[in-house]
This record gives C-alpha cells, structure tokens and sequence, in this order.
C-alpha cells in the first residue's frame, strides 16, 4: 500500500473524508476531553436528572452530575481500549495465521483448531465469564478483548500466506538458501501488511462495541467513565422509564458514531486491499 | 446425504463440544479459585472451609475433579445456584423456553425482512432507495443493541405507553384462558423481538443483497429475460429462491451473536431468560450459573452450525458434487 494512494483513499473520498473526520474529532476528545468538560463530571448536585439547560446543556444524571462533560471524558475509554485490544488481537491474529500458513503440517492443524474453536465460542458470553473471573479494570478488558477477537484475522492471514508461500519469489528466495525468517520477515510478511491492517481496523469497531456491552453489564473499569458504564448508570438508575432522553441518547449516539466511522475507514481499506469486494457499477 | 461426511461433521462438533467442558473446568476451577466463593461465610473457621471443600470435592487432585465435573456435566448436574440456592439446571430450564421464544421471533422477522429488504435494494441498486436502506444498515450494524432497546422504551412504553417496558406477562395477573396469556406474553414481547430483529437485520438485508446482486448479473436471469419473461416474474420466480441460500447459513453463524444480544436485550426488558439470568449471576457473582449458561450458550452454538453445515448440504447441490 502506497503513502499516495492512501492518502488519496482518506482524503479524495467522500467516505474517508467522512470517517476521519468523525474519528478525529473523537481522538481529539479523547485527549482533551477531560480538559475541555465544562464541569467535574464527578461532581452531584441536587439537581438530579434535570433536563438539558444552559447550566447543564445535557442535563443531569440520577446524581446531579453534568451528561455533556461525562460524555466528554468518556471518549478515553473507548478509543485506548478498542484500539489496544485490537492491537492485541491483530499481533496474536497475524502470528498465528503466519506460523500456521507457513509451516503447515501439524502446527497448522493444531492453530486452526484453535482458530476454529475460537471462532464457534459465543464472544459475548466468553469476554463477560473471563471478565468475570477477573477483577475489573482498564487492562482486562483490553486483555479479555484482544484475547478473543483474533481468530478472524489468523484466518484471514492463514489464506493469504497460503498462497504467497507458493509464490515464484518466496520459491526463489528459499532456492537460494535463505532462512525461513527471513523469507517471512522480506516476503511473507510484507506482502500481508495491508490486509491485517485493514482487518484490525474493522476490529477496533467490534473492540469498542465489545467495551461498552461488558461495561454496561457491569463489568467495566469502575474508576473510569465511559459511555458504556454511563448507559449503565443510566439504565439501572430508572432514567428510561423517567423519560430522560439527555442521559439515555447521547452515550448510545457518540458508541454508535465512533463505531461507525471506524467502520467506514475499515471498508474502504478492506474494499482497497481486496478489489473483489468493489461492486461493479450498476 | 452422504454417511460419512456427517459423521465428519458430528465428530467435529463433539469434539469442539469436549474442549468447551474442558475449558469450563480449567476456567473456573484454575482460574478463578473456587475457595473466593466459599469465602461468601466471612467468618467461617479454617475447619468449616475444610468441611466445605472437602464437600465439594475441592481437596482431590485436580484430575480427579475434572472427572467428577465432567460426569456432572454429563448428567446435567450444573451445581446449586449461590444467588437462589436452587439447582442451576432448573434455572436453566425454566430460561430456556422464554429466550428460544425471544430469540426465535427476533431471528425469523430478520429474516424474512431482511431478505425482502435485500431484494428491494438489489433490483434498485444504486437509486435513492439502495442508499437508504445501505446507511439504514450500516447504522443499526454500529449502534449497541441494548441501547436500541432502551429508545423503543422511551418511544413506545414511556412517551406513547402502548406496550409493556419489561417483563414476559403482568404480574399477578389471573389469566381467564391460555389464550388471554398467550396475548399478553406477545404483547410483552414486542419490544424485545423488535430490538432483536433490528439488531440482526442489517446483517441478514446486506447478505441478501449482495447475493441477489451476484445473482441478477447471472446469464440464466439474461436469459429468462431474453425470452420475454416479465422483470417482476424473473426476480420473484428465478432470481430470489437462488440468491436465498446465503441467508440459511447466516442464521446458523449468527448465532454466536445472537447469545451475546440475548444477554443485553434480556436484561433491559427484564425478560426471564438465559441472559438476564447471566446478568444476575454477573452482578451476584454467582460462578456456578455463570458456568452453566456459558455452557449452554456454547452448546447452542456448536448445535446451530452443525444444522447449518447440513442444512447446506442438502440444498445445494454444488456441496454435494465435492
């Protein structure tokens, strides 16, 4: 993949002027949304799910803290922990495809059981028993994510090196003697770059998506926001049925919004890497 | 259908099946140490720990009480629930029912919309409608299901109250017929069946889509259109029952996906199955129900994509050739 062309895919299309900008905005909360929050988004009042004002301009939670600034410094979790846990599951994903694929034989039977069984395990119900057994933090759920999610990409990788170690150019290089470290670290790996990071980004969305329904059941970091555990706090606290949109909307759009973008960038890489996929116009 | 391929498959989902027990065993009793849950007795002395491991077999070596859990397992003997003091399998069968119904209906309406969805977007690719029902898909493929279920409350059980926002039938309720029951348990049902399908649809609309995309570029719809059929008869008749296959085999692979929306949707309508009763064993900590849902969760799953890999194969006939 070329600087050019990805830099002409993120900025000449509509898609990824969309996607990037979207994600950046939510890169820079993460950054400085605690900076920026108009209030201590810790800080209860007496004014206990009061609708959007110009004091509170998304209202207040069941203990009078202020929605618009939780939401703000709720960015940090979803982006460090989506991206860390798809970086987790992207390195595990690519080591296990690149062994498998390229030694073959038994190492590869017995990694694609793994994958395989990986693969069936409902995720959900998996990520919350190992959450479980844990005790809640930051860097479990990046662990019990990345942990989880890799098998789609080994797969992926596994295909790939396939048919790149019959390739005239991987044969040559092993005629002439070299290693076979060396083979995957000049030809094999080079040549599956693209498409594990196209495939770890699209992993980033799961990542998040998976961070907020462990943290809405509960199992989140409980020293940190996030939009997860504002749902949560929202949901357990009765501020459905009291009819407080403000705390109920906001944490689900900006999930769904971060997801979204991430997904869109994660397509047109996909679409990139793997031509096929393009439809052919109408 | 061919014997042996059959036995194949059956062979591998046992086999997948052994390594979800073991992996249970190695995850709960390894892992999480067993003695933090008899520690719920803060003031028990050191004898009556004893007393209780010993009573739960927690002093025999550990293969020793892997062969005891495995042969629990066989018989269905879950343990005893900490939370309600009741066997887990009972929990478990009383949940069961209540999530194949919520499960079922949310499956079957993604489905059935999807695929039609799936036909209006292919035979209009590109216009206004194609677009909107791609961003309509994409949206609900990124937003979290739960939080879904948590506006159709507001929408339609608090701001215009016409359905129940929780619950599987109104409580204390005396039912005059089974059919007034089975009237209130639908009405209770619509909410959750609805976040369910929404939660499914995109996927099951862009499967659909695509392949009646790959479909109607096909030269036998060329040439059912060539002989003069008309366009509405070709894609009704000729185009959809081929480009359904796909979708089979999705509603087996979505499964997976389907337990971990079955946790969060339960929980928000408080809907008494298999995943509000994980969610209780969550917040209670209650390991022996954490244990067994996840089995039965896994189980389910390997069951579904082993009816999936037959049920491919007898309807298409490209599988049978190889």
């Amino acid at each position: 993949m070329t600087d050019q062309r990805v830099r002409d895919l993120l900025f000449d299309t509509w898609r990824g002027r969309i996607g990037l900008g979207m994600l950046g905005l939510f890169v820079f909360l993460a950054v400085f949304g605690s900076a920026i929050a108009p209030d201590n988004p810790t800080a209860s009042s007496l004014d206990v799910l009061a609708a959007p004002s110009a004091d509170h301009w998304l209202g207040t939670t069941e203990n009078g803290e202020d929605v618009f600034s939780q939401l703000l410094v709720g960015a940090r979790v979803s982006i460090v922990v989506g991206f860390a846990a798809a970086a987790i599951s992207a390195l595990l994903g690519a080591t296990v495809g690149l062994i498998g694929g390229y030694f073959g034989g038994w190492t590869d039977r017995g990694l694609d059981a793994l994958e395989n069984w990986f693969l069936v395990i409902p995720t959900l119900p998996l990520m919350i028993v190992l959450a479980r057994l844990l005790e809640p933090s930051l860097g479990v759920l990046i662990a019990v994510i990345g942990l989880t999610s890799w098998a789609g990409t080994g797969r992926i990788v596994r295909a790939q090196v396939l048919t790149l170690r019959e390739r005239a150019f991987v044969e040559r290089a092993r005629a002439l003697g070299a290693s076979d470290s060396y083979i995957i670290r000049t030809h094999i790996l080079p040549n599956t770059m693209p498409l594990i990071f196209a495939n770890t980004v699209l992993i980033v969305a799961v990542a998040i998506l998976s961070e907020a329904a462990l943290a809405f059941l509960g199992l989140g970091d409980p020293t940190r926001i996030s939009w997860g555990t504002m749902l949560e706090n929202a949901f357990s606290s009765g501020a459905p049925s009291a009819g407080a949109w403000w705390y109920v909307i906001p944490p689900g759009l900006c999930i769904t919004l971060l997801v979204l973008s991430v997904s869109i960038l994660g397509y047109l890489f996909e679409e990139y890497v793997n031509p096929r996929l393009r439809e052919q116009p109408a | 259908m061919n014997p042996r391929w059959l036995a194949g498959k059956v062979a591998a989902a046992l086999v997948t099946l052994v390594f979800v027990v073991v992996f249970n065993f190695f995850l709960f009793r390894v892992m999480g140490d067993p003695t933090t849950q008899l520690a719920r007795l803060p003031r028990a002395t050191p004898e009556e720990i004893q007393k209780l491991k010993s009573y739960y077999g927690l002093d025999k070596p550990i293969t020793g009480q892997f062969l005891d859990y495995a042969g629990d397992t066989a018989t269905l003997d879950l343990g005893i629930s900490q939370r309600t003091r009741r066997s887990v399998w009972d929990e478990i069968k009383d949940a069961i029912p209540w999530t194949l119904l919520l499960v079922g209906t949310g499956t079957l309406l993604a489905t059935l919309i999807g695929a039609w969805l799936g036909v209006i977007a292919a035979t209009r690719r590109g216009k206004a409608a194609d677009d909107g029902l791609l961003g309509f898909s994409l949206f609900t493929y990124a937003s979290p299901e739960y939080w879904i279920g948590i506006i159709l409350i507001l929408l339609f059980a608090v701001w215009l109250p016409i359905f129940p926002s929780g619950q599987q039938m109104t409580p204390g309720e005396d039912f005059s017929s089974w059919f007034a029951q089975a009237a209130d348990v639908a009405e209770h049902l619509v909410l959750p069946a609805t976040a369910m399908t929404l939660m499914l649809l995109g996927q099951y609309f862009l499967i659909m889509r695509s392949s009646m995309v790959d479909v109607l570029t096909e030269d036998f719809i060329t040439v059912k259109r060539a002989i003069g059929l008309p366009w509405d008869r070709v894609v009704r008749r000729h185009a959809v029952p081929n480009a359904l296959l796909p979708l089979v085999t999705l509603s087996a692979i979505q499964f997976g996906i389907v337990a971990g929306g079955a946790v969060t949707i339960e929980t928000i309508f408080s809907w008494p199955g298999l995943g509000e009763l994980t969610y209780d064993a969550i917040n209670d900590k209650d390991f022996p129900v954490l244990q067994g849902t996840f089995l039965v969760f896994s189980v389910a799953v390997i069951l579904a994509n082993l009816i999936a890999d037959c049920l491919y194969f007898v309807l298409d006939p490209r599988v049978q050739a190889t």
